[in-house]
């Protein structure tokens, strides 16, 4: 007869901890294997698993779109480009993880990616004290802050703060001045309460309510009787696998009396408008990074940019009508590839030995007209704050499709450097 | 929003919550009570359940009410089974052994988080609801020209989630009457109470671990059927359920099942109502709070019987 097992509570909680700690640790890394220095090695830090699993997946495929471009037309400097892409599990530990292993094991001759702004943050101290070149894709605010080193820079995308600052004179002169904020509880969400507040005051109207909501949250209905009822305009950004559900909420709290709706394209990245229960976003605003539907005045480099990724004109995979892109961001990729592949030229790029000088061609870099390689729009890059800055899109949802009803300046978008990241030593 | 609406809203949504939490606990508690097993890999049972019905109901496509009731019978199926090859493969060759079923347990939860994200990804996916319609909530009141009734903006449910608090209400009912009524039930509590005296009496305890650990798991599944046309399924979604259901189990006490639903009630409730009026990270500072109190005050926890 097996002995009797005793279980008491101690070892129940003994099992609560142990599974909880478990839980919360990575998983184990990958390895890749060393291999030869001919090409130019880009490691490409890649939300894989974790809350940006599908803007891992879209970065992904526009990273190698771009890297076929580029080797197609010869390379950099004649090397061939190759990317070592790591998982970081969304996750600012494993971010830096990945870091060290691009320039201790894998030879990355630079390091590329990431959208969410927790591991940019996370990551950034270690491209600085590994020397490592660093080019992050993130839209946060924190480049240009000065709250990273010289090594970090944002070169393919704009920040948060110029976005905000642009749409918000739109919205309080066609949408109305009582605003109530919904936004994730970390660094990105944090970006938009402050500078879209802030913007939004300088515009003569008010800002009634912030409703944080932390990032890992799966139902919504309870923040939503936090709005005021005089609110004008709800003003909404949400990142993660909830979109879906957060928006869907949304209009089920409303029902057939909604205020004026902004959203940024954040809320329904990779979510098909389609999507049942969408229907109430019908004459609603979203700010795009990059218009998702082809619109009706597309420029060629947009067709170019769509068809190398593999992107039908509803913005969806052409493979897979349901597999919605994360089209608003994911230029971001294509655009700094190109950016590396500029600084790499005109710092004549060698090897590591070389990282300093090409950090310093790409700070020398000033306007980015139009191309196939800048398939967004037109950009100005300043060096000291290591920040992009370009046109910004703000469309309307009409009869289930995105269109542009407005595009903003590059002037609408600039701010006061408040850093300047050339002085810094290397 | 007033004070009356905004309260009738909170107790909705932790009406929800509780509902989800109590079938999902109970589980969790039934394979403790019988087995003195401590399953870590509940929560991934959960995330197992809802991950199948997203399989299951777009394999059906057409009508969503068609995919979802599949789901809901082939999910916790699906899970229970998993559960009992568990329990003969991996609980039984060590004996149920305490340290050695948590570490166990550990293993299964990596192995089936692992398993979802290879071959289901790592999306999250919505399951549409076999029905959903909003319900505008009328609201009574006396106001200056006496008893007056009016709609609120925005306080309104929906018939989905109603229907979630009702269909636990009734799998609550049908596994009492399955415990205290019927013979399963009946080996199943004389294997919790002495297992000894059970193997004597001819009991074949060895199956009877096998069918609660299979139980246990489909329960969970069963509520995150429920749970998955409002939330989206994910393979990272078992973390929670498992955490607020170790509360459950430690605050309603250890094996009690009219504990653990109490206690599910109680945190579902005041989950849902601190949350929304005034925030989810103090509603779970609170829940452990309570816990801490429980273990000092009450050890045995609310229901639990003091050992021996």
């Amino acid at each position: 007869m097996t002995p009797r097992t005793m279980t008491n509570r101690r070892t129940l909680l003994k099992g609560a901890a142990a599974g909880g700690l478990l839980a919360a640790a990575p998983l184990a890394a990958r390895f890749a294997s060393a291999q030869s220095a001919a090409p130019i090695r880009i490691g490409f830090q890649q939300h894989s698993t974790g809350i940006g699993a599908a803007y891992g997946r879209w970065y992904g495929r526009t990273t190698e779109a771009a890297v076929k471009m580029i080797n197609d037309a010869g390379g950099i400097n004649g090397r061939p480009v190759e990317i070592v892409a790591e998982d970081d599990g969304t996750d600012p530990k494993r971010g830096a993880e990945v870091l060290e292993k691009f320039a201790n094991q894998s030879n990355c001759d630079v390091a590329f990616g990431t959208l969410f702004s927790h591991v940019v943050i996370g990551s950034a101290p270690a491209a600085g004290e590994l020397k490592l070149p660093y080019f992050v894709v993130s839209e946060g605010h924190h480049v240009a802050s000065g709250m990273l080193n010289r090594y970090t820079l944002q070169p393919g995308i704009t920040d948060v703060k110029s976005q905000v600052q642009a749409m918000a004179p739109y919205v309080s002169e066609n949408l109305g001045k009582k605003v109530t904020m919904i936004y994730p509880d970390f660094a990105f969400g944090h970006d938009h309460r402050d500078y879209f507040s802030a913007a939004i005051k300088e515009q003569g109207g008010e800002v009634l309510e912030m409703i944080a909501i932390p990032p890992t949250e799966t139902s919504f209905t309870k923040y939503f009787p936090k709005i005021p009822r005089d609110t004008e305009v709800v003003y909404h950004v949400m990142v993660g696998p909830a979109v879906l559900t957060f928006v869907k909420e949304l209009g089920e709290f409303f029902g057939p009396s909604r205020p004026e709706i902004f959203g940024f394209i954040d809320s329904l990245e990779a979510v098909d408008l389609a999507s049942p229960g969408l229907e109430f976003l019908e004459g609603t605003y979203f700010w795009e990074g990059n218009p998702r539907y082809a619109q009706e005045d597309q420029t060629s480099h947009d067709k170019l940019f769509r068809e190398a990724v593999g992107v039908d004109a509803n913005g969806a995979s052409v493979s897979d009508p349901k597999d919605v892109s994360t089209y608003a961001h994911m230029f971001g990729c294509w655009e700094t590839l190109h950016i590396i592949k500029a600084g790499m030229e005109a710092a004549n790029y060698q090897g590591p030995e070389d990282r300093a000088k090409l950090i310093e061609a790409v700070e020398a870099m000033t306007d980015m007209p139009e191309s196939d390689a800048h398939p967004q729009g037109p950009k100005r890059f300043n060096g000291k704050t290591h920040q992009v800055f370009g046109v910004q899109y703000i469309s309307r949802v009409e009869n289930g499709k995105l269109v542009k009803v407005h595009t903003t300046s590059i002037e609408d978008t600039l701010y006061p450097d408040e850093v300047d990241y050339t002085t810094m030593s290397f | 929003m007033e004070f009356g609406p905004h309260l009738l809203l909170a107790v909705l949504e932790g009406a929800v919550g509780a509902a989800v939490l109590a079938l999902t606990a109970l589980g969790l508690s039934l394979v403790f009570g019988v087995m003195r097993v401590v399953n870590v890999a509940h929560g991934e049972f959960f995330m197992l359940g809802a991950v199948i019905a997203w399989f299951v109901a777009t394999s059906f496509g057409g009508q969503p009410a068609v995919g979802f009731v599949a789901a809901l019978a082939v999910a916790p199926l699906i899970a229970g089974l998993v559960a009992v090859l568990v329990d003969r493969l991996i609980l039984k060759p060590v004996k149920y052994d305490p340290e050695a079923t948590i570490v166990g347990t550990i293993g299964v939860l990596y192995i089936l988080q692992q398993t979802a994200l290879m071959t289901y990804g790592p999306e999250a996916r919505p399951v549409e609801p076999p029905f959903s319609h909003r319900i505008a909530l009328p609201w009574f009141e006396w106001g200056e020209n006496g008893f007056a009734m009016f709609y609120p903006w925005g306080l309104s449910t929906n018939s989905y989630k109603l229907f979630v608090i009702a269909a636990a209400i009734v799998i609550l009912l049908v596994f009492w009457l399955v415990m205290t009524r019927s013979r399963a039930g009946l080996l199943m509590r004389a294997t919790q109470l002495d297992r000894e005296t059970a193997l004597a009496f001819g009991i074949p305890v060895s199956r009877v671990y096998s069918v609660v650990f299979g139980l246990g798991a489909g329960l969970a599944a069963l509520a995150a059927v429920l749970i998955v046309p409002i939330q989206q399924a994910h393979y990272l979604m078992g973390h929670d359920p498992l955490l607020l259901s170790f509360i459950v189990v430690i605050i309603g006490g250890l094996g009690s099942i009219r504990g653990t639903v109490l206690a599910a009630v109680l945190i579902g409730m005041s989950d849902g109502i601190i949350s929304v009026f005034l925030s989810p990270t103090l509603s779970k500072i609170i829940a452990t709070l309570l816990v801490a109190l429980v273990l000092v005050f009450r050890p045995q926890g609310l229901f639990g019987k003091k050992p021996a």
